[in-house]
């Protein structure tokens, strides 16, 4: 089998069937052979995803994690699209920018938590603010490097139809981006899920990560924390799923090359 | 077919497009490489007038310039008297390939000139160009779904709409295989017929300059200047095996430099 042939349609499920079967299997026997008192077996695990399902609290924890999700990405669009535009458009406001951006982009979040609990206090603005940063700057960045690559025809053809820089950053820069902006947001979205687990261990006492750090510290609960970390891999890929679904709306389809 | 003799557009009354001394300069490695030379051109209301010459001339240079998207070292371009200093809705410039917006569909492409207008008449000028430019039943497809002619047909479509006063063609069918390019050359013509804008055309295929234009102008290499013009005088339908059409075609080539025979 070589890399152009296509799977068979049983193949796409029964492969990953295999090797999620295998894993457990792994994990299960690993458990077992150790005899380890601390780490919980798959099936303790289940019963631990279905405890927690019973109480209200998991989906008030849900609902805190997605919530602060959604506003520090959601902030990070609405400040970092305009700013990433107008940089992108404006090689002398870059260069002028582009050394504080290159400077605060490896900087992780997590070493934010300090500053941020200084700034707004133990609670969710701190969270929302460590969301914030960690997705603002690979939106900010697929910005302006979408907005110079808008090809030079494009950008002609829409100056021909005498429009006003703000008309034809919106009608015409901004559209021509969106494929490129689509890709940094997702990857903004990404490690927003990761930030808003870090940031509820320490900045507040709900959502998800909360959730991890409670159960190992009331009662060194394992199997709560492994139960919640499943939960967080799962809601993770759910976000990511429902974000590429963007890329098929037909208006930026032109911009993604495999389209399925 | 009627052997009349074309109508050369009102020579008398004063130019659509008027280019001044004409001259362009790159700076390129710190040397200044000039492009175009004293390029004096009046083109009448309703012309076509095509633009050959030998591969990096300058044609593309002069054609932007007119369409005033590259400002000029010295003359001046005038439309109707008005000295051009920029982009403006009532002269568009068509592009070889990519020229359309692919985020939008025919419709919208054909509709992103006219943010203005009231929606009843915005809706009835884009019918009308969908069906100029015989695209009905293509009204919400996107241009990826659109083949290479059609998409010029669209970007046609989208400059007409705005109802502009020149229409400059960049090598607009040069991307497009030699029959869809045919084609198109007579839809261009039809258009051209039924509209009556002035057309200035770039092009580096001989055959083509002689088959639509009333006037063809001829580029030397670098520095460019206006080699000859050579007016067309044949009626449209143009019968490509005439005797006429050959004698001019060839005109054409020897003024190029190419041989008659490969």
């Amino acid at each position: 089998m070589n890399s152009l042939a296509q799977p068979r349609a049983w193949e796409k499920f029964f492969w990953p069937v295999v090797s999620a079967s295998l894993l457990l299997a792994l994990w299960h026997f690993s458990v077992v052979w150790t005899a380890t008192r601390v780490f919980p077996s798959p099936l303790s695990v289940e019963k631990g995803i279905a405890e927690l399902a019973s109480k209200h609290l998991l989906w008030a924890d849900i609902g805190d994690s997605l919530r602060r999700v959604g506003c520090g990405f959601g902030l990070a669009i609405i400040v970092g699209v305009p700013l990433g535009l107008w940089l992108g458009w404006n090689p002398a406001a870059n260069q002028t920018a582009n050394p504080v951006i290159q400077l605060l982009r490896p900087i992780s979040p997590i070493a934010w938590i300090p500053v941020a609990i200084i700034f707004f206090g133990v609670g969710d603005h701190a969270a929302i603010f460590l969301i914030f940063l960690g997705s603002l700057f690979p939106i900010l960045v697929a910005c302006v490097s979408g907005v110079s690559s808008v090809p030079p025809i494009i950008r002609n053809a829409g100056r021909n139809f005498g429009l006003s820089t703000p008309q034809l950053l919106a009608r015409v820069v901004f559209p021509a981006a969106l494929p490129q902006i689509l890709i940094g947001a997702r990857i903004a979205l990404g490690i927003a899920w990761l930030v808003v687990v870090a940031a509820e261990m320490i900045a507040v006492d709900s959502g998800l990560g909360y959730l991890v750090i409670d159960s190992r510290n009331s009662g060194k609960r394992y199997d709560l924390v492994v139960a919640a970390m499943l939960i967080i891999g799962v809601i993770g890929l759910a976000l990511d799923f429902c974000f590429r679904r963007l890329e098929s709306i037909k208006s930026v389809r032109w911009g993604f090359r495999s389209v399925s | 077919m009627a052997q009349t003799e074309v109508d050369i557009h009102g020579t008398q009354s004063a130019p659509k497009l008027s280019a001044e001394h004409l001259g362009m300069a790159y700076e390129r490695d710190g040397q200044s490489m000039q492009v175009l030379e004293g390029i004096n051109l009046d083109v009448a209301d309703g012309e076509f007038v095509c633009l050959v010459g030998p591969s990096g001339c300058g044609k593309s240079t002069m054609l932007n310039a007119m369409a005033g998207f590259l400002s000029l070292t010295s003359g001046s371009v005038r439309i109707d008297g008005e000295v051009v200093t920029g982009p403006d809705p009532r002269r568009i410039l068509v592009f070889q390939e990519r020229g359309v917006f692919p985020w939008l569909t025919v419709e919208g492409n054909i509709g992103f000139g006219l943010s203005k207008l009231p929606r009843a008449e915005r809706q009835q000028r884009i019918a009308h160009y969908v069906k100029t430019v015989r695209l009905e039943g293509f009204e919400n497809s996107y241009p990826s779904d659109l083949s290479g002619g059609m998409k010029q047909r669209l970007q046609v479509a989208r400059a007409l709409a705005v109802n502009p006063d020149v229409l400059f063609l960049d090598e607009p069918f040069g991307a497009l295989d030699s029959i869809t390019r045919v084609i198109m050359r007579g839809e261009l013509l039809r258009i051209w017929q039924s509209e009556r804008r002035t057309i200035f055309f770039v092009t580096h295929d001989i055959d083509e300059a002689v088959q639509l234009a009333d006037r063809v102008v001829v580029l030397s290499s670098r520095p460019s200047q206006i080699k000859q013009v050579l007016t067309i005088d044949m009626a449209h339908p143009r019968n490509i095996s005439s005797t006429r059409y050959l004698e001019l075609r060839d005109e054409l080539l020897k003024q190029i430099g190419l041989a008659y025979e490969i």
